[in-house]
C-alpha cells in the first residue's frame, strides 16, 4: 500500500493507483479531458496537472502513479493558472460556435471553459489558420477538425475497443490532426460507423448525422403516415438524457412520448427481433442439417449473427472470406422496414409510398445500414430515417414534453408485440439466448434446461463467452441432432470480434453459432446511446434489459402472437421464398484500408 | 563562482588504442566501471546533464535478462553538429562506449538511433561496425550493436520518443515514470546515452576518473565538444574545458561585434552582451549540449526568435496541449506584436504562457521552449516590438 | 503497384513482420521510390497486420517519409537560423530559377522536388542542403547551380 498526502489529507491506496484516482477516494475532484474510463491513459491534454511538492514541474495526475510520501496539492495558484492557460489554449484551436453546436451543454470542453476560461480570452484564435473542413461523407456521423482538441480519445477508442484504427493521429506539431488513411473521406475507409468515437468525443468534433428535422417534416406532412420502431436497448438508456439514472426502464413513457410527438403508429423493433429468431434459428438448424445429415461440405459454419451493422461492415472489410458464414437474415431494423411498407401497409390499407418509416436506434451504424442499396426490398427505401437514442431525447425536449410525468402506454399494433427474448437483443449474449430458447424447443419440444429460461453462461461483460448445450430427447424431425453438443460463442466489441475471426481463420474456432455485436456490452453500449458511457453505466443498462425480460409474460420468440400471425397470413414459414425476398440479404466485400 | 580559463582539450578525438581500453574494461567489474563513472562526475553530454554513473547504476540494479544500451545519435538541436563529427571521425569510440555501458549495466544489445539527416554516414559506419564486432568478440565481449535510422523528427532526440520511434511508432514522448532505466526500449531497462557521453565514458576508462576531474568545475566536470557557428570567423568543432565564461568564449570565437550568444540551441538560453562576463558555460550557469551560436549587431533578434518558434511549432510532436498550441501561440503572438496588431504588453501574457509551458508540458521539448523565448524577449524586448 | 508489392514483401522478409520494422520498411520504400504511395502504405499495413491509417499516421510524423509525390531527387534546404543568416534565401531563389518550381513543388518530369527542412547539422558550413541523403555545404548560388546541373546530367 502507498501512503501519500493530497491537499494535506492522508490517503492510502494500492500500488499502481494514479494520483487522480487517489484524489477521487478523498472526493477531491480534479478536472480531466483526455482521460476516459474505457481507455488507456494518454496524459496529453494536461488539464489534470497538480503540484507535487519538490517536483520541478507540475505532474499529470491521470498519468502519474501515487508514490510513497508524495505531497500533492490540487488547487494552488500555480495549478489554477496553468489550467486556465491550458483550457484557453484548447479553446484557441477549437471553433467555439457553441450556440449552433449539436453538443451545446453536453460538451466537456464547454464545461471546463465555464470553470476556467470565462471572460475575455488571452490567446489568438488559430482556427483561421486551419481551413475548416467538415467530413460529412458518412451517413452516420460527421467529423469536424475545427472542433477537435486532439485528446485522441477517438483514436484510442478505434484502436483499443474496436481494433479497427480507421483513424489515427497524423502529422506533427501545428499540423497534427486526427486523420483517416491519407485523409480519405470517412465513407471510403474501414470505418464501421459504430460511433464509439462519437460516444467518447468530448466536443462536437465527432457527432452523429442528425435527421431530426426530416422526421419533424414527415410528421407534419398530412400526406404521410409515419411509423416508428424502437430498438430494445433504447428503452433502458433514453432516461439518462431526460433526467433519470442509468438503468431506469422508461418503455411506457417513451411510447407515450412518441405518440405525443405525432408519430402515426408507435411500433416495436422487438417484433422483428422475434421474427429474426425464427428466421435465423431456422437458418442455423438448416445449416446444421445440411452439414450433419446431407454431408454437404460446403456449408459455412460457424454461422455468425447479422444484427449488428457495425459488425457487418467490419467483416466485409476485414474478413470477407467469411461472408458466407454470416446469417443472411437482415437485422431486426431492416426486417421491420421491409414489412412496414408491405405487410403493414397491406393490413392497414395504406399506400406504401405514403409511409415514412423511422427507427429509433442505440446505434449510428444503423443510419448506414438503412442507406445500403440492398435495403429496398419493399420497393422503397425500407427505413427512411434512423434516429439515435440521443436524437429522440432532443425531439422530446423540443416538443416540451414533461417526460417524467408522462403516463405509460403500450405499443400500437400491428408489429408492436414483443417477447422477453426480443428485449434481450439489446445486451451482448441476448440474441444467442433468444435463439437458444427457441431452437432448443423446436428441436426437443421442451424448454431450454435453464432455470426461468435464464441462460446465464451467455450473459455478462466478458469479452468472449463460450457455452456448450447438449441436445437430448429430440423430436422426430431433428433426431439427427440427438446427443449433439451445440457449441456457441459470443463476442462484443470489435476487438473481441477480431479474436474470434482470427481463431476462425486459423481453424481454431470449434463453434456452430457465434453472436457478435460491434459495441462494448452490445447495443446497450451502442454509438447512439446517451453520453457519457463507461462500464458501470453499461452494466446498469444491461441489468435493466434483463429485468425487462423477466417482467414480460412472453419470453420466447416463437410465442409472439403477431409473429405467429405474420407467418400464417403473409410469410408462410421461416425461410420461405417470401421471407427470403423480404427478410434476407447479401453482403459485399470491401477494401481493407 | 569557480571559473576556468578557456582551454582547448584533446580527449574526444585523441588517438588511442581502442583494443587496449576495451581489454581494460573487459577485466573490470560491473561495479568498478560504474564507480569510475560516479567518481568522474560525468554528466550526460546531450544537454539534459543527468549523471551517467547514476543512470548506469539504476539500470544495472534492474533485474531483467534483456537490457539495452541505446546511443542517442538523433542530434537535432539547431546549432549542434558535434555528434556527426564524432561518429564520422571516431565511431569506434562510440561503439566502445556502448560496449562498456553494456558491461556496466548487464546488457548484450546496443542500438544506435541515428538521425535520418546523417544517413550518408552509413556506408562508412557499417564496415567500421563490422570490424568492431570482430574485435570485441576476440576480446570476449558478448555484445551486439545495430543501427536504427530516424526520418526527420527533432522530438525523437527525447529519450522516450526515440524508443517509440525504434518500436515503429510516432515519436511521441511517453509519460514518466516509468523512466528508461526501468522501462525503456521494448519496455526493457535501458541506458540511453548521447554519442559524446559514450566516448567520454571510454576516455574515463582509459585515463581513469582523476584526469577527467582535473578538467572543469565542481558542477561541470571535464571537457566537452562545442559546436560553434553563427557570426564567427572560426566556425566548427572545439573541445573545451568546462567552466569558462561566455565572455572568454566570445573573446576566442567572436567577430568583435558579438551582441548575443545562444547557448544550447533553440531550447537553450540567449545570453546578451551585458551578461557575458557573469555567465558561466556549464551546469552552474547556462547548460549546453554543445550548441554555441553567435550573433553580431547586424542581426535582428526578432528574426532569431521567430526562426526558433517556427522550428518548435513544426517540431513539437503535437500530443500535449501546452506544447502543440503554446508554440503556435508564441509564434503568432510575437508576429502580431511586431506588426503592431497587438500591444507590446501582450509579450507579458506570452511570457506567462512560456512559464506555463515550462511546468505543464509533457516532455523536455515543451518545457524548454520558454528558455529561448524568455531570454530573448527578456533581453531584447525592443527588438521584438519595434 | 505490382512492383511496390514485391518491394514491400522483400523488405518485410528482410526486417520481419513486426511493428518495429515499420520504420525501416518505410525508409526502404522511400529510398527506392522517393515517396510513399497509398498503394505502398496499404501493402505495408497488410504485411504488418496493422491499419493503413496507422501506417499513414506514423509516416506523416516523419519529415523524410513523404506521403505525397516527390521527384527522384529531393532537395532539402535547411531553413534553421544559421543557414537563414548565411544566405539560405539566395540558395532557394537560385534553385527555384533553375528548376522552375517553387518550394514545396516537384518538377513536371518528376526529377526534382524542392522543400525546406529544419536543422540538418551543418551550421558551421552554412548554408547547407541535402539532396536525398547527400549533404552539400558552404553553398553559394554558383556552387548550387553547378551541383544541380550535375544532377541534371545524371
Amino acid at each position: 500500500m502507498i501512503n501519500l498526502l493530497i491537499n494535506d489529507k492522508k490517503v492510502t491506496v494500492e500500488e499502481g493507483t494514479t494520483v487522480l484516482a487517489a484524489a477521487k477516494t478523498l472526493n477531491i475532484n480534479i478536472p480531466t479531458l483526455c482521460n476516459h474510463d474505457d481507455l488507456c491513459v494518454a496524459g496529453n491534454c494536461r488539464v489534470c496537472v497538480v503540484e507535487q511538492t519538490g517536483a520541478r514541474t507540475l505532474i499529470a495526475s491521470c498519468a502519474t502513479p501515487a508514490a510513497e510520501g508524495m505531497d500533492i496539492h490540487t488547487n494552488t495558484l500555480k495549478v489554477r493558472n496553468a489550467r486556465k492557460h491550458i483550457v484557453e489554449l484548447l479553446l484557441s484551436e477549437h471553433r467555439s460556435d457553441c450556440t449552433k453546436c449539436y453538443k451545446n451543454q453536453n460538451c466537456e470542453l464547454q464545461s471546463l471553459a465555464n470553470e476556467f476560461a470565462f471572460g475575455d480570452h488571452i490567446f489568438l484564435s488559430l482556427i483561421e489558420d486551419h481551413a475548416i473542413n467538415i467530413d460529412r461523407s458518412s451517413p452516420s456521423f460527421s467529423k469536424d477538425d475545427s472542433k477537435c482538441i486532439r485528446c485522441q480519445r477517438c483514436v484510442r477508442t478505434c484502436s483499443e475497443l474496436q481494433q479497427v484504427s480507421a483513424i489515427s493521429v497524423a502529422n506533427k506539431g501545428a499540423h497534427q490532426k486526427i486523420s483517416s488513411f491519407h485523409d480519405r473521406p470517412m465513407s471510403h475507409v474501414v470505418c464501421t460507423n459504430c460511433g464509439q468515437c462519437v460516444n467518447r468525443c468530448p466536443t462536437g468534433a465527432l457527432v452523429e448525422k442528425t435527421y431530426i428535422d426530416q422526421v419533424w417534416d414527415a410528421i407534419y406532412d398530412p400526406d404521410k403516415h409515419v411509423v416508428v420502431q424502437t430498438a430494445p436497448a433504447v428503452r433502458v438508456a433514453l432516461g439518462e438524457d431526460l433526467g433519470y439514472d442509468p438503468g431506469e426502464r422508461v418503455t411506457g413513457k417513451m411510447v407515450t412520448a412518441l405518440k405525443q410527438l405525432g408519430f402515426n403508429s408507435v411500433l416495436d423493433t422487438d417484433f422483428s427481433a422475434d421474427l429474426t429468431i425464427m428466421e435465423e434459428g431456422t437458418e442455423l438448424l438448416t445449416r446444421l442439417k445440411k452439414a450433419l445429415v446431407d454431408g454437404d461440405t460446403k456449408v459455412s459454419l460457424p454461422m455468425f449473427t447479422s444484427c449488428s451493422p457495425g459488425w457487418i461492415k467490419f467483416i466485409e472489410h476485414k474478413f470477407p472470406e467469411f461472408l458466407p458464414n454470416l446469417s443472411t437474415c437482415k437485422s431486426p431494423q431492416q426486417m421491420f422496414g421491409a414489412l412496414a411498407k408491405t405487410y403493414y401497409a397491406k393490413k392497414r390499407n395504406i399506400d406504401p409510398s405514403k409511409i415514412v418509416s423511422v427507427s429509433i436506434m442505440p446505434c449510428t451504424a444503423k443510419k448506414f445500414e438503412a442507406d445500403r442499396p440492398e435495403m429496398r426490398s419493399s420497393g422503397y427505401k425500407d427505413v427512411d430515417y434512423v434516429l439515435t437514442t440521443r436524437e429522440l431525447a432532443v425531439m422530446i425536449k423540443q416538443a416540451g414534453l414533461d417526460f417524467k410525468n408522462l403516463e405509460e402506454s403500450n405499443y400500437d399494433s400491428i408489429m408492436g408485440e414483443s417477447t422477453g427474448a426480443a428485449v434481450i437483443f439489446g445486451a451482448t449474449g441476448g440474441v444467442m439466448e433468444a435463439a437458444l430458447r427457441t431452437a432448443y424447443e423446436i428441436v426437443t419440444g421442451r424448454e431450454v434446461p435453464f432455470g426461468n429460461l435464464n441462460i446465464i453462461p451467455v450473459r455478462g461483460m466478458e469479452g468472449v463467452k463460450e457455452a456448450t448445450i447438449k441436445i437430448e430427447g429430440c423430436v422426430e424431425a431433428w433426431k439427427f441432432l440427438e446427443g449433439a453438443e451445440l457449441k456457441v460463442a459470443i463476442a462484443h466489441g470489435l476487438v473481441n470480434a477480431n479474436k474470434i475471426m482470427k481463431m476462425t481463420r486459423e481453424g481454431r474456432a470449434p463453434y456452430h453459432f457465434v453472436e457478435i455485436m460491434a459495441c462494448p456490452g452490445g447495443c446497450i453500449g451502442g454509438g447512439g446511446q446517451p453520453i457519457p458511457t463507461n462500464v458501470e453505466i453499461r452494466k446498469n443498462r444491461m441489468k435493466a434489459i434483463y429485468s425487462e425480460d423477466a417482467h414480460m409474460v412472453l419470453r420466447k420468440s416463437h410465442d409472439n402472437p403477431e409473429v405467429k400471425a405474420i407467418y400464417e397470413e403473409f410469410l408462410e414459414s421461416p425461410n420461405s421464398h417470401k421471407s427470403h425476398e423480404l427478410l434476407h440479404t447479401h453482403y459485399v466485400e470491401r477494401d481493407d484500408y | 563562482m569557480e571559473n576556468k580559463e578557456l582551454t582547448k582539450v584533446d580527449l574526444i578525438f585523441e588517438k588511442i588504442d581502442n583494443t587496449e581500453v576495451l581489454k581494460k574494461a573487459f577485466n573490470m567489474t560491473q561495479a568498478g566501471i560504474i564507480q569510475d563513472m560516479l567518481d568522474s562526475g560525468l554528466k550526460g553530454r546531450g544537454g539534459a546533464g543527468f549523471p551517467t554513473g547514476l543512470k548506469w547504476k539504476y539500470t544495472a540494479a534492474e533485474n531483467s535478462p534483456d537490457k539495452y544500451v541505446v546511443c542517442n545519435a538523433d542530434e537535432g538541436e539547431p546549432g549542434t553538429f558535434k555528434d556527426r563529427e564524432i561518429l564520422d571521425r571516431v565511431s569506434n569510440k562510440v561503439h566502445g562506449g556502448m560496449v562498456i555501458a553494456g558491461k556496466a549495466i548487464g546488457a548484450k544489445k546496443g542500438i544506435v538511433y541515428l538521425r535520418g539527416e546523417y544517413r550518408y554516414l552509413l556506408p562508412k559506419l557499417m564496415p567500421e561496425l563490422e570490424a568492431f564486432h570482430k574485435l570485441i568478440k576476440e576480446i570476449g565481449f558478448d555484445f551486439e550493436i545495430e543501427y536504427k535510422m530516424g526520418s526527420g523528427a527533432y522530438i525523437c532526440g527525447e529519450e522516450s520518443a526515440l524508443f517509440e520511434s525504434i518500436e515503429g511508432r510516432r515519436g511521441e514522448p511517453r509519460n514518466k515514470p516509468p523512466y528508461p532505466t526501468v522501462s525503456g526500449v521494448y519496455g526493457k531497462p535501458t541506458s540511453i546515452n548521447n554519442v559524446e557521453t559514450l566516448v567520454t565514458a571510454m576516455m574515463i576508462i582509459n585515463h581513469g576518473p582523476q584526469k577527467f576531474i582535473s578538467y572543469g568545475t565542481k558542477d561541470s566536470r571535464g571537457s566537452k565538444v562545442f559546436s560553434v557557428s553563427g557570426d564567427t570567423p572560426t566556425p566548427g568543432i572545439f573541445e573545451l574545458e568546462l567552466g569558462m565564461t561566455v565572455l572568454q568564449f566570445v573573446d576566442e570565437f567572436g567577430d568583435g561585434d558579438t551582441k548575443a550568444v545562444q547557448v544550447g540551441g533553440a531550447s537553450g538560453f540567449c545570453v546578451p552582451r551585458k551578461k557575458f562576463a557573469e555567465t558561466i558555460i556549464g551546469f552552474e550557469g547556462v547548460p549546453t549540449g554543445g550548441s554555441m551560436k553567435l550573433f553580431n549587431s547586424s542581426r535582428s533578434m526578432y528574426n532569431v526568435l521567430h526562426n526558433y518558434l517556427d522550428f518548435f511549432a513544426e517540431e513539437s510532436c503535437g500530443q500535449c496541449t501546452p506544447c502543440r498550441v503554446g508554440c503556435q501561440q508564441l509564434l503568432k503572438g510575437v508576429e502580431k506584436v511586431k506588426k503592431g496588431e497587438a500591444k507590446s504588453t501582450y509579450l507579458n501574457e506570452l511570457t506567462k504562457l512560456a512559464d506555463t509551458m515550462k511546468i505543464a508540458a509533457k516532455c523536455g521539448l515543451g518545457q524548454s521552449v520558454g528558455n529561448a523565448f524568455k531570454s530573448i524577449v527578456g533581453n531584447f524586448r525592443e527588438e521584438i516590438i519595434y | 503497384m505490382y512492383q511496390v508489392g514485391n518491394l514491400v514483401r522483400e523488405l518485410s522478409d528482410k526486417h520481419g513482420r513486426v511493428r518495429e520494422s515499420l520504420m525501416p520498411i518505410l525508409q526502404g520504400i522511400v529510398q527506392k521510390h522517393n515517396y510513399l504511395t497509398d498503394e505502398a502504405m496499404v501493402e505495408v499495413a497488410r504485411e504488418l497486420d496493422i491499419s493503413a491509417a496507422e501506417v499513414y499516421g506514423t509516416a506523416s510524423f516523419y519529415t523524410f517519409l513523404e506521403t505525397n509525390v516527390k521527384g527522384k531527387y529531393v532537395i532539402r534546404v535547411c531553413k534553421t537560423i544559421t543557414c537563414s543568416m548565411k544566405g539560405k534565401s539566395d540558395i532557394i531563389q537560385t534553385l527555384e530559377d533553375i528548376l522552375k518550381i517553387r518550394v514545396g513543388e516537384t518538377t513536371t518530369d518528376r526529377q526534382f522536388s524542392l522543400v525546406e527542412t529544419n536543422c540538418i547539422g551543418w551550421c558551421h558550413k552554412a548554408p547547407a542542403i541535402l539532396i536525398n541523403e547527400m549533404p552539400y555545404t558552404e553553398l553559394t548560388p554558383e556552387k548550387v547551380s553547378a551541383i544541380i546541373k550535375d544532377y541534371m546530367q545524371k
